[in-house]
Parts: structure tokens; sequence; C-alpha cells
């Protein structure tokens, strides 16, 4: 078990490798050799993390697993789990064979296409895994050439223009978390998370320029962290570029990014913001409480006039990571797990949504809400999956949308009440678009032409849709295996910080 | 003397054989030598690398303090002479392509280098100003290189007038810090400014000379040549101009600073704050607007000239070898990027328009990913070398408490990336038919492959260069 994490990390990468050095030739056999291979390595990949997963101890809040090397001196390659990034790295990898299923039909440059996943897919558990913070730089900025590429290479009409916002805004967001990083080393004389967790920085209040800087250095910190995690989460109003680049990216690029690269905006508030600037997070906790009862608000009703699937989608995946940041800012024991429960359940809902979405579009290469219709007639496996997942997004009692939803709205009534009454509202309007979209989608006679022939789920995409589907309703009965893994952790955070 | 001699060896290697070749040369006929002289050359600068590796090493100034050798000249001396013999090699198969393959041209490049050898170690202004002009004079000629060519013609004249200007300032400069301090040699007038009064003389006479050396290494606002020289010489001349003289300016730059100017560094710090930040903000916004890729690459040179002054600009040890870590991962990578221009081809006419580079992702799979690979590491994403060397300088600066130098250099390289990304974008994602057809040689797309792979390795432990740069920043310093 010593180096499991370092396996459980690079393993991908040596499928990639396999599939670069060793799947010769440009064949359809080829190609379907390199999915075997990409499948499989996620498959083990998956397989080890829940080999990790049974000998982690959910009683303990310390980092487990932990391995150290010397790197470049003053960074080093350091690697451990808490209950927090044990969950996210469970998500992470779960979600990957789906996605390489749900992929099974690409025919465009397949090797670059699996290569690129499997590349992706190390750097996103690295970002979960790293105990070093400019080793989790390095892996959380990576990530971002493999999701460029997927966006640019496999994407639609106007891909060009999404990867490059994309790519452009969330480089600069994470550059001045680079300066930050750098103060922090300057300040503490490490980059060790686990020792930076434990250091004080000042928060004593000082003058820059004339400008009243109200808990110093700490507030600095904190602007430069969030920069990065707010792009990348992502909140409002730096979360344009989300709609672009899920509508032009792969159906596969587009789960990843919802289930999982969006969690580590999150995960980066509960690593860095929250443990280490704590003073600072207090001071703009109103503000992170507006932006969020904003994104939750106006994204929902910016989502009710959308007539693309795969932008309505994008923008209650802003709306719901709302509750992620409301949930995380609100600091108690209930609002930090429900909004941890939420990115877990949101990585579930999401990602089966746009595989839902990615059914259809398949088979009739559109994705505008009005070409669709009375596809329950022709499709009724897929109709009761897309109700259930509607039903999720919309955060109904017995789904998981509806445990992280509310518990983050106890946490916040708390101390705040009014802004949980606004978060409410975000719930009621998410039943307007969503219900509204399985109506348009789902319901009503089935007169389109080009649909009258359309097929049910096939036994693959049941495999990518049925699991997803189990699990939200499994964990929308029964959080427990999930909250208990990461409540001890944060616990012993809360406890900590007051 | 004489025993002072064996440090002399490289140089007096090398300079004998560029007159001895020379010579040979004139009469000699024979097309076999004339096919093989940059191949010779590159050999004989080779040699020059050996014979700098077994004669270095003593910590005084020698021949009457005109000169030094020492770990931080060896360093960039063996450097320099490794990357001209590889650019000599590369710009072969180009000189032969375009009826350019004279024997004047290895002989410049080397008398270029041996000037650099010269400047690198100097130790008095003298020697320094007449190393500066050797190295500048062959570059002059070489970038006029296509005499019929118009452009190469104006490029060779702007920078020769341009010279010859930063020339001038260097003489007055040093005229000045002589009349202040009453020596040229580095380590009295650095006794001197400890010991007396800094007068103004001197430093406006250190403003001059400090001029004088960002003008050669091509930094803000001394930058205005370098697009259109790099523009207008022929590649082989540009990969020479945007690698070699970069690493020569810098180390003597570094040497100027800390060992001339140790004393006073809190007067020349800011001057360096300014360069490095003009360079890099004009860096990345001058190339956003450029098509060509020579054009590119000069306004990213001067992007990384600023970065890696910011290095000096944190006046510590950790300063100074991030300093010389960027020169020298900076040099890897355009060596890679250059092996691949030098092949941009269409119908057997070298091309620099970036967009003929569509869909080459698809003909040459491998290829297009080695040099997008270098493109990232040029635009500093992690985890390539790229970056590590940007953190090092970061590092550094943010250390010596200059967080808003490492502001400017951090959103300039958002902006950097976006010209990075839209040559990989064309490379990999552009819809348009206009296709290369270069066939690259297998020798460059070695160059081209070790590049990459030394980025990616260099992730881990820089090369093994740490340790050397150090060594080299701590023969500076003390």
């Amino acid at each position: 078990m010593d180096y499991i994490l370092s396996l459980i990390t690079f393993l991908p990468l040596i499928g990639a490798l396999i599939i670069g050095l060793f799947v010769q030739g440009s064949g359809s056999q080829s190609s379907e050799n390199a999915k075997r291979v990409s499948l499989v390595t996620s498959i083990i990949v998956f397989l080890l993390s829940l080999v990790m997963f049974s000998e982690f101890d959910k009683n303990s809040s310390d980092f487990q697993f932990v391995e150290e090397f010397l790197w470049l001196g003053f960074f080093n390659y350091k690697l451990g789990v808490d209950g927090i990034s044990v969950i996210l790295i469970l998500l992470t990898t779960g979600m990957m064979p789906l996605v390489f299923l749900s992929s099974w039909t690409t025919d465009k440059r397949v090797k670059e296409y699996l290569i690129s996943f499997l590349i992706l897919e190390t750097l996103m558990v690295g970002v979960f895994v790293s105990l070093d913070m400019f080793l989790f730089y390095v892996f959380f900025e990576a990530g971002l050439i493999p999701m460029f590429l997927i966006i640019g290479i496999w994407g639609g009409k106007e891909r060009v223009f999404a990867s490059f916002k994309f790519f452009l805004y969330t480089l600069l967001g994470s550059i001045l978390m680079l300066i930050a990083m750098i103060i922090m080393w300057d300040i503490s004389g490490t980059t060790d998370i686990t020792k930076l967790l434990n250091y004080e920085f000042e928060s004593e209040p000082f003058y820059i320029l004339g400008f009243y800087i109200p808990s110093g250095i700490q507030t600095l910190l904190w602007l430069g962290f969030f920069a990065s995690f707010a792009v990348k989460l992502p909140m409002f109003p730096v979360h344009t570029w989300l709609p672009d680049a899920h509508v032009q990216a792969p159906t596969s690029g587009s789960v990843l990014l919802a289930a999982i690269l969006l969690k580590m905006g999150g995960y980066g508030f509960i690593r860095f913001s929250i443990p280490m600037f704590y003073d600072a997070s207090l001071y703009f906790q109103s503000f992170i409480f507006i932006l969020s009862v904003i994104a939750i608000i106006y994204t929902s009703l910016v989502a009710l006039v959308q007539t693309d699937m795969k932008k309505l989608i994008a923008y209650s995946s802003v709306a719901h990571m709302g509750f992620v940041t409301i949930g995380l800012f609100s600091l108690n024991q209930q609002g930090i797990d429900g909004a941890i429960f939420q990115m877990i359940s949101h990585g579930f809902i999401s990602a089966a949504l746009f595989l839902a979405v990615g059914v259809v579009y398949e088979r009739t290469h559109t994705r505008e809400i009005l070409a669709f219709g009375g596809l329950v007639n022709r499709m009724p496996n897929y109709a009761m999956v897309f109700m259930v997942l509607t039903l999720a997004n919309v955060g109904l009692p017995g789904t998981s949308g509806f445990i992280g939803e509310f518990l983050s709205l106890v946490g916040v009534f708390q101390i705040k009440p009014l802004y949980a009454i606004f978060g409410a509202v975000g719930v009621i309007l998410s039943a307007c678009y969503g219900l509204l979209l399985y109506k348009k989608v789902i319901l009503g006679e089935l007169i389109k032409e080009n649909l009258k022939r359309i097929n049910d789920l096939s036994l693959r995409e049941k495999f990518c849709l049925y699991p997803l589907v189990l699990l939200i309703i499994i964990f929308g009965i029964y959080p427990k295996p999930i909250i208990e893994t990461y409540s001890v952790t944060v616990a012993n955070y809360l406890q900590i910080l007051n | 003397m004489s025993e002072n001699l064996k440090y002399l060896t490289p140089e007096l290697f090398l300079v004998i054989f560029n007159l001895g070749f020379l010579c040979v040369m004139l009469f000699v006929k024979s097309s076999a030598i004339l096919l093989n002289c940059n191949k010779i050359a590159a050999l004989a600068l080779i040699i020059t690398a050996v014979l700098v590796h077994f004669n270095h090493v003593d910590a005084n100034p020698i021949i009457n303090g005109f000169y030094t050798s020492n770990e931080f000249t060896a360093f960039f001396k063996m450097l320099i002479l490794f990357l001209s013999s590889v650019i000599l090699y590369l710009s072969d198969a180009y000189l032969k392509k375009n009826g350019l393959l004279k024997y004047e041209f290895p002989i410049l490049i080397n008398f270029s280098v041996f000037g650099m050898l010269v400047v690198i170690s100097s130790n008095d202004l003298m020697t320094l100003y007449l190393g500066i002009e050797i190295q500048s004079l062959s570059l002059y000629i070489i970038a006029a290189y296509r005499r019929d060519n118009l452009k190469s013609t104006e490029a060779g004249l702007k920078y020769f007038i341009l010279g010859a200007l930063s020339s001038g300032l260097l003489l007055y400069g040093i005229s000045l810090v002589y009349g202040a301090t009453g020596s040229t040699q580095f380590h009295t007038i650095y006794s001197a400014i400890m010991y007396t009064d800094r007068t103004l003389g001197l430093q406006i006479g250190m403003v001059f000379l400090l001029s004088a050396i960002a003008f050669k290494f091509a930094a803000f606002p001394f930058h205005m040549w370098t697009p259109d020289v790099y523009d207008g010489s022929p590649t082989p001349v540009t990969a020479f101009m945007a690698i070699v003289p970069k690493l020569a300016i810098g180390a003597i730059l570094a040497k100027v600073l800390f060992d001339v100017f140790g004393g006073i560094s809190d007067k020349w710090q800011l001057v360096l704050v300014f360069l490095s930040g003009g360079s890099m903000i004009i860096g990345s916004f001058g190339a956003i607007a450029q098509n060509n890729i020579k054009r590119i690459l000069g306004y990213s040179s001067i992007g990384h000239v600023g970065f890696a002054l910011m290095g000096l600009a944190a006046v510590s040890p950790e300063g100074l070898s991030g300093f010389i870590i960027y020169l020298f991962l900076y040099s890897i990578m355009m060596l890679g990027i250059f092996a691949f221009i030098l092949n941009m081809e269409k119908d057997g006419v070298l091309v620099t328009d970036i967009y003929l580079l569509a869909k080459y992702s698809e003909t040459n799979p491998a290829t297009s990913f080695a040099f997008s690979l270098i493109l990232f590491s040029l635009a500093g994403i992690p985890p390539l070398a790229g970056f590590i060397c940007k953190l090092y300088v970061m590092m550094a600066i943010i250390n010596s408490g200059l967080v808003y130098l490492a502001l400017v250099g951090a959103i300039v390289s958002v902006i950097g990336a976006f010209y990075y990304l839209r040559i990989v974008y064309i490379v990999y994602f552009s819809e348009s038919d206009d296709k290369l057809d270069a066939n690259i040689p297998a020798g460059h797309l070695l160059v081209l492959f070790l590049s990459s792979t030394a980025i990616v390795v260099g992730t881990y432990n820089l090369l093994g260069i740490e340790p050397l740069t150090r060594a080299a920043a701590e023969s500076l310093l003390y």
C-alpha cells in the first residue's frame, strides 16, 4: 500500500504511453484496440482506488498513504489523502470508465483523443492527491493542455473560440494563485500543505498605496486563490467561459468538465482558502454569499431561456455550484458537509445529464431543444432515465441532489437566514427550467419526422447511464457512506479553526 | 604571463583555427571541403568547448587583470560553443538549398563566437568593449548575408546603425565610469565604489553602460530592432541571434551588475525592474498581431529576456541562479523551435507564415506534438521546464519584495500564452488547406525531439544544471 497513490495517479499515463507507442496503424482495428486499452486502464485505476478506499481510515482526520520524495529541493513530491480528497478521487476514477464507454463511437483521431483523456485523468487525480502546493499547481494547471486540445480538436463549430476562452480565463486565474503561493512560501518557508495548514498567516490590517487591507496579508492571499478557484468553479461573474466550453466540447469532454474539473475549484476552497486564511474567509463571507446567490438566481433565469440543451445544463451547473460556495463559506459542519456532498452529487447528475444529451445528439446531431419532442414514445428507457436526472437536478427529496442543497441551505441558514431564503428560490427556478426542458424534449406527441425512427438506449449507453442513476437514488436515500467519509476531517478542520 | 596563457588556450585555438581556415579556404577550391565547411567549423567549436572544460577555474583575474576564467565563464562558454555548433549543423541544409553555402558563413559565426568568449571572460571594460564589437561586427555581416535580398540587407543595415549607436553609448559610459573611479578594471571599480563617494558621473556612466548592454540583449526600451532584424535575416542567422548572443550578453550583464556595480545595487535595481517589466509587456503584446513566425519569436525573445531580467532584478543568489537557469532553458527551447522553423517549406520555398502550418498535425503527428510541447513550455504551462524556470525567477523576485513585478510577469504570461496557443491552434485545429510540404531531415528531427524531451525531463531535475548554476552564481558573487 506504500505507493498506491502514485500508482493510481500515474497508471493512466502508462496507459496513454501504451496507446501512443504500441497501438500501431490507423485502421478501425487499431482504434478499437486503443479504446479497449483505455477502458481497461481506467477500470484498473478505479479498482485500485476502491482498494485504497477500503484501507482508508474514516475515523482519522490525518493525511493517509503519505508519500514524499525530494524533487527540486524547495518543493517536493508529496502525496496523501484525507476524507475530502479520497471521495473526490473515487469520483474521478469512477467517472473515467464511463467517459471511455461514452466515447466508444468516436472516429476522429481516436488515439490522440484517448491519450488526452488518460493524461487528463492523471492530472485530475494528481490535483486531489498532492500535498505540496506547487505540485498541486502543476497538476491544476497542466490539466489545461489536454482540455484545450479536447475542446479544440474534437469540439463543435465554435470550438476555437471556446477553447481559447477556457484556456485564457483559467490561466489568468491560476497565475494569480501562483503568485499567492510564492508569497506563502516566502512567508512560511514551506510548500508542504500539511505544514501550511498549521501555519498562521498574519491577519493584522495594513495599508497598501493608501488602501486599507482589512485582514492583512491573508486578504491578499485569499484573493489570489479566489481568482483561480472562482474561475474554475465557476462563480458569477467569471462563469461565462463554462457555457461556451460545455457547448463546444465533445460529450465526454463535457462530462469530465462538469463532473470533475469544476470540483477542483471547490476542493481548492476547502483545501486552501478556508483553513489557511480563515480570517479573510470570515471577512469575505458575505461577499461570497452575495455572489453565490446571484449565481443561483441569475444563472437559473438565464437557463430558463436557453434553446440549446447543453447550454441549459451548463448554466444549471453554475447555479448548483452556487450552492457549493454558499455551503462552504457558511463555515459550519452542515454547510461544508452539504457543499462537499453537493460536489459529489452534482458530479453524478451533471455527468449523467451530459451523457443523456450526448445520446440524442449522436442520433440527431442537434442539441436544439425545439428539434425534439415526444421522445417518450420511441425511447421509454431514455425518458425514464432523463426523468430521474431532471428531478435530481431540481433537488427532489429522495435524490442525491436534495441532500447537498438542503445541507448547504441549513448551513447558511444558521448564520445568514436571508441568503438561505434567496438560495431556496433557486431550487424553485431549477424546477422551472428542468421540468420545462423535460416537457419539451420528452413529453408530447412525436411529430418531428426525423425522430420517428429514433432508437432507445443501446446496451453501451445503458452501462453508462444506469450506474449513475442508481447512485443518484441510493445516495439520495442513504447519503451516510459519503458523508461519513469526510465528516471527521471537516469536524477536525472546524475545531482547529474555531 | 606565460603561465597565464594556458587559460587563454580555448580562445587562442578558436581564433587561430578561424584565421587558418580563412587562409586555407581562400586557395582551396575543393568542393568536398566547401560542402563540409560548416561541419568543420562546428567541430572546431566542439574542440574549443573541450579545451574550455580543461582550462578553467582560477578565481583571480589573469593577464594583468584583463581576463577571468572561472566556473561562471566556463559554464556559459561551453553552453555557447555547444549551441553554436548545433546551429551551424542545423543551418547546413538551409544554406545548401538556398545557394548560400560559402565558407565565410561558418567563419563569421566562429568569429562572433570568439567575440562572445572574450566578452564572457572580460574583467575589464576595454576587453568587454572589444569582445562586444567582435561579436557584433560578425553579426552585422551575417544579418545581411543574403545580400541580393532587400529585407536581409535592410536587417543588416538597421542592426549595424543601431548597434553602432549602442557601441557609442557603451564607450561613453565606460569613459564616465573611468572618470569617476579612475580605472577600467572590474574589481578596482568595485572597490572604488565601495569605499568612495558614489558620484553622479558614476551613476550616469552606469546607466549608459547598462543601456548599451540592454540594447545588445534586446531588452525594452532598446528592443526596436529585434523583430525587423529577426525577420529580415536568413533563418539560420535568426536562430543564431535569438539564442547564442543572448547567453553571452546575459552573462556579461550579470557580471557587470554584480562584479562592477555590486556596491550600488540599490541604484540599478529599479533600472532592471523597468527593463524587465517593459520587456515582458512589449514581448507579449507585440506578438499578438503577428503572423510571421520569425517576428513572433522576435517578440517572444524580448518577453523572455524580460523574464530572465526579473532574476537579476531580485539582486540575490537565488535570482542570479534563476537568471542563468532561465537563459539555459530558453536556449534549449529555442533550439528545438528553430530546428523546426528551418524546415518550414512550401513548394521548396522557405515560408514564415504561421497559417501555413494548418493541419500539420494530421500528416506529422509526432513532429507537431514535439513542436507544440515546446510552445506550451515557452508559454510557461506546468509541468514543463519553461514553467519551472519562470517559477524560479518569480520566487526570487517575490523573495526580494518586488511582488508587483511578479504580478506583471504573471498577467503578461497569460497574454503571451495566447500567441503561443495560436500556433498550436493552427497546427492542430485549423481548417485551411494550405499545407507545408516540408520534409524534415533526420538530424533536425533529432534536435527537435531532444529539445522537447529535455523540457519534459527538465521538470524532474532541470537536467541537473541547478548545482552548476549555483556554482556559477557563487563564483560571480564572491
